[in-house]
């Protein structure tokens, strides 16, 4: 019996283990980390408010969030309608999307999903929405091949354009694709064959293809970007921007986080208190037990 | 004029006692039910799942007069029924506390509740005269299924959707009547709006109802016969005087006192989570289901939430070889050894022909039904413990040894089953759900004949007690 046990604890092991292999080797592309203090600094959250007005609500809404709840950010109802209320007539309405839906499909083929809770449907195994977002905001680069002339490392073949640009500019890439060739009849290996796929800062495209000798060669898809060239800013200023930007849709897909996370504070160490209470409730009762 | 009841209290409550057992109920089932004095640890979760109940009835009364069932688009594009959950966690006050204590305690319940059978399991709690206590509970747990099954659609997100879309697709492997009887389930050829409606319904009234029912039986059937205890022993055996049993003390005030602190552990794990981790690292809230329900994109990866997963691991081992190299063996020698050694001829003749009838199955049907059968035998296998387990003593404590480690697997087993059911299938995943999936069954089947094997120690005729 005790054997049966430990062989299926081994058993159980080694699932484990391929699992977790299986979950490393899914994304090519790793996740950056998003610098978590942004979501407390209230800066970089009203400056983040900005960025979206202008920069992402012009296609995809937030349907679900009213203009007048930015007062937690920090925000007067009166700064709140000069600065950030484009395509509303009142406070109290939600952040709706000016572009026409059938428009946007047209467009884009696809219609832009409501950004409401995007930071909450991002989040997976391998990282926060947060992190998802960061990234994915800091990895485009230039397409021709592409109808909006754009692609993305994380997000492959994605329908957005590189919104945000004018700050960081464009830049190409190199995408290096290395597979086992195999022969068609006998099914044997034939060593492994890399393929170059390289994007200029326009997007041109140029491909090359060349036999992987020496070394111990993996299949596996890496992407390299380039530098960007003619933002506006520069890169640290970009990442801080777009980190602004990821902070306040993190704020926006679950407002009241911090207002939870305050509460329970408080509800636990109550509900200590109380247990300490019933413990010796308890233990008055249950003197007399004999 | 009719003749008065003649009640000992006085006063208001006299007046009530003459009309209505009031008294006689808080008597009954509280102040002079006598409860054995040796529970420990395991006991805490009856009353738990009482409490989580309480928790899901109340926030689900105050959702419900938020949450709008409806799968059209609002003017923004996003499903109503989505945005109204949306709508609770921001506009409505409280709306966030209320909608996570919800969501936390579906899952709380299964966790209290898969406690409180390991509980029955260990203790012997189903053995004679306990068996229709055992039945309704597992009533309640196959009801708690269903509830959950049907709630988890309300959100309408992805994981909703394409976890409904899988579950009611399985009713379509049923020979002849499944693809009707799937449509007939949906209302629609595919999750609808007509389904999330319809699911609605089942899960704020008719469900709940039904479990009211039960829980209501489960206690009434556990104060009639009492309640088994650690040692399993018979505390009615030995009474006093006045006919109370020596072992046994008041619920009300030493049980309630008890589950008062009980209560308040359970609260600080439960708010642990309500209020700094409410999606429970994508395990109570799945990140798929913060994207709203898109019948035309399938995710890549469906799992259902955590408490489904062993039964889920159930149904995607049951394969063709599965079947043929893994069950027939299995079933001819289990057929023989029935016929060998069961005592009752009618066990013998009913055993065998269910096991041809089986092998039959198996090269006629598909082996996508025999995994719905599957998954729904691992749950409904559980009612037959009052009869299966045939050892002469209810307590895990004086049984022989092994038992333990018999036990021990059965855990692991069912621990890793759940493990592998949130994981994508995958070659050696397979293979390990496919040995998990015999073990499970295995467990069972064999008991009538393991269960009665080794050196049992002699209980006990009292409990085991040690003031504190």
């Amino acid at each position: 019996m005790k054997k049966l046990f430990a062989q299926l604890a081994a058993l159980l092991a080694s699932a484990v283990i391929a699992g977790t292999a299986a979950a490393s080797g899914g994304s090519s592309y790793p996740l950056d980390r998003f610098p978590v203090e942004k979501l407390t600094d209230q800066a970089a959250l009203q400056n983040g408010a900005k960025l979206f007005v202008n920069y992402c609500l012009n296609c995809h809404g937030a349907s679900a969030m009213r203009y007048n709840r930015l007062r937690d950010i920090g925000l007067t109802e009166d700064q709140i309608k000069r600065h950030l209320m484009f395509s509303a007539e009142k406070v109290g309405e939600p952040m709706k999307v000016a572009i026409r839906a059938a428009d946007a499909k047209e467009w884009f083929g696809a219609l832009p999903p409501d950004l409401s809770v995007i930071a909450r449907a991002r989040a997976s195994h391998d990282g926060t929405g947060s992190d998802w977002l960061y990234t994915y905001l800091r990895a485009y680069y230039r397409d021709g091949t592409r109808s909006t002339g754009w692609n993305n490392a994380l997000f492959e073949n994605v329908g957005m354009p590189h919104v945000l640009w004018p700050m960081q500019g464009a830049r190409g890439a190199t995408i290096e694709d290395v597979r086992e060739s195999r022969d068609a009849k006998t099914g044997k290996s034939e060593g492994f064959v890399r393929t170059t796929i390289s994007f200029d800062a326009q997007g041109h495209r140029t491909e090359a293809t060349d036999k992987v000798t020496g070394g111990h060669p993996h299949a596996g898809k890496t992407i390299r970007l380039g530098k960007p060239e003619g933002g506006g800013v520069s890169s640290a200023e970009y990442d801080s921007q777009v980190a602004d930007l990821v902070a306040f849709i993190t704020y926006l897909s679950d407002p009241t986080a911090g207002t939870r996370v305050r509460l329970g504070v408080w509800v636990l160490m109550f509900l200590a208190l109380f247990t300490v209470f019933a413990w010796n409730l308890n233990r008055i009762y249950w003197k007399d037990v004999k | 004029m009719a003749q008065q009841k003649q009640v000992e209290t006085t006063g208001l409550l006299g007046w009530v006692d003459q009309r209505f057992p009031l008294t006689a109920t808080w008597k009954a089932h509280l102040s002079e039910y006598y409860a054995p004095k040796n529970f420990n640890f395991w006991y805490f979760f009856g009353s738990l799942a009482m409490l989580v109940l309480v928790i899901q009835i109340v926030t689900g009364i105050f959702l419900v007069m938020h949450y709008k069932p409806d799968a059209s688009l609002n003017d923004a594009g996003v499903p109503v029924a989505f945005a109204s959950v949306e709508y609770i966690m921001r506009d409505v006050p409280w709306g966030w506390l209320v909608r996570y204590l919800h969501s936390t305690g579906a899952s709380a319940f299964f966790v209290v509740v898969y406690m409180h059978m390991f509980r029955g399991l260990i203790y012997g709690s189903y053995r004679k005269p306990r068996e229709l206590v055992w039945i309704f509970g597992c009533l309640i747990f196959l009801c708690l299924m269903a509830e959950a099954f049907f709630g988890y659609l309300l959100p309408w997100g992805q994981m909703s959707y394409w976890g409904a879309q899988v579950i009611v697709n399985l009713f379509a492997a049923i020979p002849f009547i499944g693809p009707e009887l799937s449509i007939w389930i949906r209302g629609d050829y595919v999750v609808g709006d007509a389904t999330l409606n319809r699911f609605f319904a089942f899960h704020v009234i008719a469900i709940p109802l039904v479990l009211l029912g039960l829980v209501a039986a489960h206690i009434v059937a556990l104060h009639e016969v009492g309640s088994n205890n650690p040692d399993g022993v018979d505390i009615k055996a030995k009474k006093d005087a006045n006919g109370v049993p020596l072992d046994g003390i008041p619920f009300h005030p030493y049980y309630t006192v008890h589950d008062i602190l009980g209560v308040s552990v359970f609260l600080i794990a439960f708010s642990a989570i309500v209020f700094f981790a409410p999606e429970a690292g994508g395990y109570f809230l799945e990140y798929n289901n913060f994207i709203p329900a898109d019948p035309l994109k399938t995710p890549p990866h469906i799992a259902p939430v955590w408490y489904f997963t062993p039964y889920y691991s159930v149904l995607r081992a049951v394969t063709d070889d599965f079947l043929m190299y893994w069950m027939t063996p299995f079933l001819v020698l289990y057929a023989l050894l029935a016929v060998g050694t069961a005592r009752q001829a009618s066990v013998k003749v009913i055993t065998l022909a269910a096991v041809v009838a089986l092998i039959a199955g198996f090269f006629l049907v598909e082996a996508k039904f025999w995994g719905v059968v599957a998954m729904g035998a691992a749950v409904l296998i559980l009612f037959t413990m009052p009869w299966i387990d045939h050892s002469p003593v209810r307590s895990i404590r004086y049984r022989p040894g092994w038992h333990k480690w018999v036990y021990g697997v059965f855990v692991v087993v069912f621990l890793v089953l759940g493990y592998l059911g949130v994981q994508p299938p995958e070659e050696l995943r397979n293979l390990v759900a496919k040995i998990g999936t015999r073990l499970y069954f295995a467990f069972f089947m064999l008991m009538p004949w393991w269960s009665a094997m080794g050196e049992f120690k002699s209980a006990p005729d009292r409990v085991t007690f040690a003031a504190h």
